[in-house]
C-alpha cells in the first residue's frame, strides 16, 4: 500500500468563471487520488473544462473568477490552504509545473534558450547560481533529448518537435512532484509526436516523474496512461485505471467515446455522438449527459452521484447505483 | 462519350520562386515534385503525409488555384488550360473545394443562405426557385435540419461541427463531380469528426463523387477512401488500395508512419515506438536521390543519395518509388 504521502489528491475542486451572460461552471465537484509515478490522462471534447481543472491544481486562475474552493494534497498537505505568495514560493513550478497548451510558441524567439531554461531556477542570477543552473539544464536537455549545443541557439532556429522537448525541459528543471502537459503533441506531425511519447515515456520510467496528460487523442493517451480521468461538461464522470477505458468503459459518456476512436488494426464501425454538450453556463440540475445519452431513465432527470463500482474505480452514472 | 477517368495528374510540378527585396531570384520551393496519379468518377482518395509535404499546394494546383510550372492536369479528358478564363469557370464550377482551416472560411458577416447562394448567382443560375431548392437540399444532405432554423444564422452562431458542413455544403452547392477536402476534420473534436467523415463517404456515394481527402490523420482513411497515396517531400511514394498498404506498406517512409499511429490499446505503455531519426526535407533545398534517404534505416549506399527512385509495380494498383524494389520491378 502507499502511504499518504506518497499521493497526489485531488478534493471536490470547483472552479467557475464570471461572465456577462452568467456563471461558467468549468470544474464541478472534481476528485481523484493517484499515486507518485503514475500517468494520469484526462480526456474530454473541446470545451469541457480540461485545461481549467489543470490551471485550478496550479492556481493559475484569471481575474474573472467566481468560486474556486475545494482541497488538492500534495505530500500529505493541503496545498490549497496556502497563502497566495507562498504558493508561488514554494508551489508553483517547484513542486507542479505545467506545461502549457501551444507553449513551444510562447518561447521568446530572440532570447537564447539558455536564458529562457533556466529561469524558473534563478532568483538573484549571481555567477554561482547561474553556473549551477546551467548544469542543471545540460542535465534535463540531455534527459529530453536535446543536444546541449541547443542551449546557446534562438528558439526560431528550432524545429516544432525541438521547442516542444526545450518547453519539457523548462518544465522538468526544478525536478517537480507533479507536472502537467496540457495537449504537448495535438500541434505536431505523426513522427515528431511519436518522438515526444517516447520521450515522455522514458522519463517516466527512468526518473518516476508523476504526469497529468491532457488531451482529446485518445490513442496516443493510450502511450503513458496508468490512469484515465473522462471529464464531461465540467465533471469528472469516470477515473479508473486506464485499463478499464480502454477495455470496458463503463459510463455511456465513455463508451460512446472510445467507440470513436479510429483504429489501424481492426475495421470496426465508427460511432459518434448526435448532439453537442451542454453549455457550461448555469447547466442543468439533471446529469449532465441525459440528452445524448442512449441508456437514460428516468431517475437521470437528478444528478447522479459517484459510485465506486471498485477500488479505485469511480463513475458519475445512475446506472451503476 | 464519358471518359473513365474523372481526373488524370501527369507530372505535375509546381515551384514557388523565392525572391529578395521582391525581385532577385534567390531559389525556390519545390512544393510538388513530378506527381502523376488518375481518379476514377467516382472514387474517393486520400493523400496522406506530414506537414509542409506539399498536399495542399496539390490541391490548390489541381484546383487550377496555383499554376503548375511543369506538368499537366486533365479533367473528364481535357487538359485544363489556366490561360482561358471561360474554361477555367467552367473548370471552378465542376469541382468542389473544402479548404484547410474552416474557422476562417466562411465570411462572417453573411448568413447561411447568402453564403450558399452567392456561387450560384456568379454562375448564373438564375432562377430563384432553383436557388432555394438546391439550398434545401444541400443542407438537408449534410444534416443542417430543420434548414429553416439554420438558413438564416451567421457562422459565429454555428459550432465547429456545423461551420464545417457549411463549409462542405457551400462546396456542393454548385454539384461538382470532384470534391477536394483539405483536412476537413482536423480542426474538429474527434466525436464530431467521425460524423463529418461518414456524411462526406455518403454524399460520396449517393452522387458518385469523386473525392481527393487530404489528411495528415491515417487513422481515419481506412473509413473513408478505397485508394491511399503517401507523399513526402513534395512526391507520392507510395500508392495503392487501402487494405494493401496497411497490410503490406512497402515504402520504408510508409512503414514508419504506420508504425508511430496508436492504437487505443493499454499495453502501449510498455512499448516505445520506432521513429526515424530527423526531420522532413526542405523543400528548397533537399537531399538528392531519394529525399527519404538521410532518414532511411533500409538505406543503399551508393544508390539512394544519388539517384531519385522511379517507381515500382507490386501488383494491382501498389507502385512504389523505392530503391529496395529495383530487382522485382
Ligand atoms: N476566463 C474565462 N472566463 C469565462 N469562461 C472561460 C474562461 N476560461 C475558460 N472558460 C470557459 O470554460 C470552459 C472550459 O474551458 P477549458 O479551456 O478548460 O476547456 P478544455 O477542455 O481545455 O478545452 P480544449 O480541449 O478546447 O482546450 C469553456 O467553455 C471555456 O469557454
Ligand atoms: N505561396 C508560397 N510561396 C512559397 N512557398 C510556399 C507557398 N505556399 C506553400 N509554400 C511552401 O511549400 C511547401 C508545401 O506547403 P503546403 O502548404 O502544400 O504543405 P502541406 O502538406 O499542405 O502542409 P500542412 O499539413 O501543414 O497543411 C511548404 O514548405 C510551404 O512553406
Ligand atoms: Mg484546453
Ligand atoms: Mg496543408
Amino acid at each position: 500500500m502507499n502511504t499518504q504521502n506518497d499521493q497526489f489528491r485531488v478534493e471536490n475542486l470547483y472552479l467557475s468563471f464570471s461572465t456577462r451572460r452568467g456563471t461558467v461552471q468549468a470544474v464541478e465537484d472534481v476528485t481523484f487520488t493517484m499515486n507518485r509515478g503514475q500517468t494520469m490522462v484526462l480526456v474530454g471534447e473541446s470545451g469541457c473544462g480540461k485545461t481549467s481543472l489543470g490551471r485550478a491544481i496550479l492556481r493559475l486562475l484569471p481575474r474573472n473568477v467566481q468560486d474556486y474552493r475545494g482541497k488538492v494534497f500534495l505530500n500529505s498537505q493541503d496545498i490549497m490552504k496556502l497563502s497566495r505568495e507562498k504558493f508561488r514560493r514554494e508551489i508553483r513550478w517547484k513542486k507542479i509545473a505545467m506545461v502549457p497548451q501551444a507553449a513551444m510558441n510562447s518561447l521568446n524567439p530572440v532570447i537564447k534558450v539558455s536564458e529562457q531554461v533556466i529561469e524558473p531556477l534563478i532568483k538573484r542570477g549571481t555567477g554561482r547560481e547561474r553556473r549551477k543552473a546551467m548544469e542543471k539544464a545540460r542535465e534535463v536537455f540531455q534527459l529530453v533529448g536535446v543536444p546541449q549545443d541547443f542551449l546557446e541557439r534562438y528558439p526560431f532556429e528550432l524545429s516544432g518537435g525541438m521547442r516542444q522537448r526545450v518547453i519539457l525541459a523548462m518544465a522538468l528543471i526544478t525536478n517537480p512532484d507533479l507536472v502537467i502537459l496540457d495537449e504537448p503533441t495535438s500541434a505536431l506531425d505523426l513522427l515528431t509526436q511519436a518522438n515526444i511519447m517516447n520521450v515522455l515515456k522514458r522519463i517516466k520510467q527512468e526518473r518516476g516523474f508523476t504526469f497529468i496528460l491532457i488531451t482529446h487523442d485518445i490513442a496516443t493517451s493510450s502511450e503513458l496512461a496508468d490512469l484515465a480521468g473522462i471529464m464531461y461538461a465540467g465533471q469528472l464522470v469516470e477515473f479508473s485505471r486506464a485499463y478499464n477505458l480502454f477495455r470496458e468503459p463503463f459510463h455511456p459518456y465513455s463508451r460512446k467515446l472510445m467507440a470513436s476512436v479510429p483504429s489501424l488494426q481492426e475495421k470496426k464501425e465508427l460511432e459518434y455522438l448526435p448532439g453537442q454538450p451542454p453549455s457550461l453556463l448555469e447547466p442543468p440540475q439533471t446529469c449532465r449527459f441525459l440528452d445524448r445519452c442512449p441508456d437514460s431513465f428516468e431517475r437521470c432527470e437528478q444528478e447522479p452521484p459517484v459510485i465506486e463500482v471498485k477500488e479505485g474505480h469511480q463513475v458519475k452514472c445512475w446506472l451503476y447505483k | 462519350m464519358e471518359n473513365e477517368q474523372l481526373l488524370e495528374v501527369k507530372k505535375l510540378q509546381t515551384y514557388f520562386t523565392l525572391r529578395k527585396w521582391g525581385f532577385l531570384r534567390v531559389g525556390e520551393v519545390k512544393a510538388v515534385d513530378g506527381v502523376d496519379f488518375d481518379l476514377r468518377r467516382g472514387e474517393a482518395v486520400s493523400v496522406v503525409g506530414e506537414s509542409g509535404c506539399g498536399k495542399s499546394t496539390l490541391a490548390k494546383t489541381i484546383l487550377a488555384l496555383e499554376q503548375p510550372t511543369g506538368g499537366q492536369v486533365y479533367f473528364n479528358g481535357k487538359a485544363i488550360d489556366i490561360t482561358d478564363k471561360e474554361h477555367l469557370e467552367w473548370y471552378r464550377s465542376q469541382v468542389g473545394y473544402v479548404q484547410q482551416d474552416p474557422y476562417g472560411a466562411l465570411p462572417p458577416f453573411m448568413t447561411v443562405r447568402r453564403i450558399l447562394e452567392e456561387p450560384m448567382v456568379i454562375n448564373g443560375i438564375k432562377d430563384h426557385k432553383e436557388r432555394e431548392r438546391r439550398i434545401y437540399q444541400v443542407l438537408e444532405d449534410l444534416k443542417m435540419t430543420p434548414v429553416k432554423e439554420f438558413i438564416n444564422k451567421f457562422p459565429h452562431m454555428l459550432s465547429g461541427g456545423q461551420q464545417q458542413r457549411g463549409v462542405i455544403a457551400r462546396s456542393k452547392i454548385l454539384e461538382p463531380s470532384l470534391l477536394v477536402a483539405d483536412e476537413p476534420v482536423s480542426m474538429l473534436d474527434p466525436s464530431v469528426r467521425v460524423e463529418i467523415l461518414e456524411l462526406l463517404r455518403k454524399l460520396q456515394l449517393d452522387y458518385n463523387l469523386g473525392v481527393i481527402y487530404i489528411t495528415h490523420d491515417l487513422s481515419t482513411v481506412r473509413y473513408f477512401s478505397e485508394r491511399i497515396f503517401v507523399m513526402y517531400g513534395g512526391k507520392l511514394i507510395e500508392k495503392g488500395e487501402v487494405e494493401d498498404i496497411l497490410a503490406n506498406p512497402s515504402h520504408p517512409y510508409t512503414r514508419a508512419l504506420l508504425e508511430a499511429i496508436s492504437d487505443p490499446d493499454p499495453e502501449n505503455v510498455n512499448t516505445f515506438k520506432k521513429v526515424p531519426p530527423g526531420e522532413p526535407p526542405s523543400l528548397a533545398s533537399p537531399p538528392p536521390g531519394c529525399r527519404f534517404h538521410p532518414r532511411c534505416p533500409d538505406f543503399i549506399e551508393g544508390k539512394c543519395e544519388k539517384e531519385v527512385p522511379p517507381e515500382y509495380e507490386l501488383g494491382g494498383e501498389h507502385k512504389v518509388s523505392c530503391w529496395l524494389y529495383e530487382k522485382e520491378g
